[in-house]
């Protein structure tokens, strides 16, 4: 009862204060809204490829595509010196019949662009090949037939027959194996082995998509830590708090209120946030999206709790301010955006207490891979640690400022 | 004698290194109206906190409706309004009243009377639609009293409620204190104003961490030789 009724209060205030409102639901949108035109504009990039041995065939079909320009260098070195002058932005170096590719990446829309001329390009020229390889093992088999006529014609000729045959065998033999080389030959013309270099970072480094779950995390978990850590922070120094302790309300009632009605907040911001992902930045949700909202909801408890208990330690707006840099920023570093595994091992182990990764982890496996959430039970459970953890100790802190 | 419903004994309480109280005996009996002054950082809003629980005793006890405080249960038998305006801006007067009678337990029934009551004595009926935010001083400091008298509660700890408050309206507060405690319920009361101290029924001085004197207001003038308790506080406080 007390702790619907400090929910409907604290709820009632939020709606009144429209500026946070408008905070909380328009700022992410804005954000989004902005990367999206940011990296939409990115898309359509010129891209200037080098290229080395490849075929005149390849250099003419990814010179055809669009907003792909093609040089063509005589050595890797020359190609190299030019793609560290910023002349190109990728190489392409055929070996035989595999392909070596090197990126400069310092730009992953404008890798993502060669990747995909580059396999147009393939495609093309492969069919092209295909065909030429399927007109000659025609033309080989006419010659084949022609051949075998000719033999049949000299056997029925001849009237020693035992030596003749023999030798017409091994000959037909021969074109045979001959035209099963040049079919092999073009079939592994068709997957020639591609191998991928990148000058910074790896074939991760900055996809939007990749970060747009946990982004979508950090939306709810910054907004949630700043906006209760304010109010709660309001309450103690407005006095509020002590009055509402001083009549028989139990202390985790007002935990509970506060969890309750910033649980509801973070809902709504959640659907909005996955919404306006997949309806105007058009992010395909592989899973299931009612269970990407029941984890950020997850994530708004902890970062709630983590408000409120971190507002206790602030005596002043600008003080919760500086816990900003402190503790929300650091979050974005170990939740994912960036690849963990290129951190040196006591880095890693920061991650480990990042609630921020395991909410990351979990959705971005939900969103890209398409995981069900009975999936994600390890990621789920350490975020209820967390939550756990911090409401108890919330209950305990609010002791000081009444002693039962 | 009458029962008491706030026993201090031998209260002690340090901030740090500060000594604020060293040595309270209080007693606040059913029916009777006592006044706490004494020079500003005395240990007044101390001596409350410590009454109520919120702040803890380092020495000595106390005791409310005879059990040791601190005790969670007991609070919503007790109307405390703080030195401060503990108000929430954002909702309205009635919308705070409501919020704090919630919290003290008052049944959903009786709300509606409760919280017309409060407001009439405190004349806040006709604003109270409005926000807080746009309430004058004098108007947050009528609602703060006014979520204290919710309840009907036995016991009314009032830690200055009449600052800036204007004269007719003070003593229309006061006439209802006469009221409840005709009614057998306790107030302490805090106060710089020494006219109202002459209204309650027995006084505690409090000086240097300790109560100088505990007596109805016309003995201690007696005591001291004073025509008022101005005069009374200002000798005990060695200013003349
Ligand atoms: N939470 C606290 N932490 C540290 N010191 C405190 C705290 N609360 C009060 N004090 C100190 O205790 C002393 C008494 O404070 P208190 O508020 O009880 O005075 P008061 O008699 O109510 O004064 P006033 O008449 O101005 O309201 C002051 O010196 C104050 O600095
Ligand atoms: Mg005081």
């Amino acid at each position: 009862m007390r702790t619907i009724a400090i929910m409907n209060r604290v709820l009632k205030e939020l709606i009144r204060d429209k500026r946070t409102l408008a905070l909380m639901f328009v700022a992410p949108i804005l954000i989004m809204l902005l990367m999206s035109v940011i990296f939409n504009t990115n898309s359509t990039t010129d891209v200037n490829v080098g290229t080395v041995a490849v075929t005149r065939k390849l250099n003419q079909e990814m010179g055809d595509i669009k907003h792909v320009d093609v040089k063509t260098y005589d050595t890797k070195a020359d190609a190299k010196q030019a793609l560290q002058d910023e002349k190109i932005d990728a190489i392409i170096k055929k070996t035989g019949n595999n392909y070596e590719l090197t990126y400069a990446n310092t730009d992953s829309s404008k890798t993502a662009a060669v990747k995909m001329s580059f396999k147009n390009a393939v495609t093309a020229t492969s069919i092209d090949q295909l065909k030429s390889a399927l007109k000659k093992s025609t033309t080989g088999m006419a010659k084949l037939q022609a051949q075998l006529m000719v033999m049949q014609k000299q056997q029925a000729a001849s009237t020693t027959a035992a030596t003749g045959n023999a030798a017409a065998a091994k000959q037909a033999a021969a074109t045979k194996a001959k035209s099963t080389t040049t079919a092999t030959k073009s079939t592994s013309q068709k997957t020639p082995k591609i191998t991928n270099h990148y000058v910074y970072g790896d074939k991760n480094t900055g996809y939007f998509a990749k970060m747009l779950p946990i982004l979508m995390g950090f939306f709810v978990f910054f907004f949630v830590f700043l906006i209760s850590g304010m109010a709660l922070l309001k309450e103690r120094t407005t006095g509020t708090l002590d009055r509402l302790l001083a009549t028989p309300v139990k202390r985790s009632s007002i935990v509970f209120g506060y969890m309750l009605s910033y649980g509801i907040l973070a809902v709504i911001q959640t659907v909005l946030i996955v919404l306006i992902t997949v309806w105007l930045l058009g992010m395909e949700v592989v899973g299931n999206m009612v269970s990407v909202v029941v984890i950020n909801l997850i994530l708004a408890l902890v970062a709630l709790a983590f408000g409120i208990l971190l507002s206790t330690f602030a005596n002043s707006e600008f003080q919760m301010m500086q816990f900003i840099p402190l503790v929300v920023i650091p979050q974005i570093f170990f939740s994912g955006i960036i690849p963990l595994d290129s951190m040196a091992d006591w880095v890693k182990g920061i991650s480990y207490i990042i609630p921020l990764k395991y909410s990351g982890d979990a959705v971005s496996d939900i969103i890209m891979r398409g995981t069900s959430i009975f999936n994600e039970g390890w990621n789920i459970l350490v975020l209820l640690v967390f939550l756990v953890v911090l409401t108890f100790l919330n209950i305990i802190g609010m002791k000081r400022y009444r002693k039962v | 004698m009458a029962q008491a419903m706030i026993d201090l004994a031998h209260l002690a309480k340090k901030f740090g290194d500060q000594t604020v109280l060293k040595d309270i005996n209080l007693t606040v009996n059913a029916g009777e109206i006592v006044g706490l002054i004494g020079p500003s950082g005395a240990g007044k809003s101390t001596v409350i906190k410590v009454a109520l629980g919120m702040e803890v005793a380092n020495g000595g006890s106390a005791k409310v409706f005879d059990t040791v405080m601190p005790d969670r249960k007991l609070l919503g038998r007790i109307g405390y309004m703080a030195q401060t305006d503990a108000l929430y801006d954002d909702l309205s007067g009635e919308e705070n009243l409501k919020f704090f009678g919630v919290m003290k337990g008052i049944a959903k029934a009786s709300m509606a009377a409760e919280i017309a009551h409060a407001a009439g004595v405190v004349d806040l009926t006709a604003d109270l639609k409005k926000r807080v935010a746009g309430y004058s001083g004098g108007m947050k400091r009528r609602l703060s009293l006014a979520i204290a008298l919710l309840g009907n509660p036995e016991l009314l700890i009032l830690d200055e409620p009449t600052v800036g408050i204007d004269p007719a309206l003070r003593r229309q507060i006061w006439a209802e204190l006469g009221k409840i405690r005709d009614a057998g319920r306790a107030i302490l009361i805090t106060t710089h104003v020494m006219d109202e101290a002459e209204l309650t029924d027995r006084v505690a001085l409090l000086l240097g961490g300790k109560v100088m004197a505990f007596d109805k207001p016309a003995a201690l003038k007696q005591q001291y030789g004073a025509d008022t308790i101005e005069d009374v506080f200002l000798k005990a406080e060695g200013v003349e």
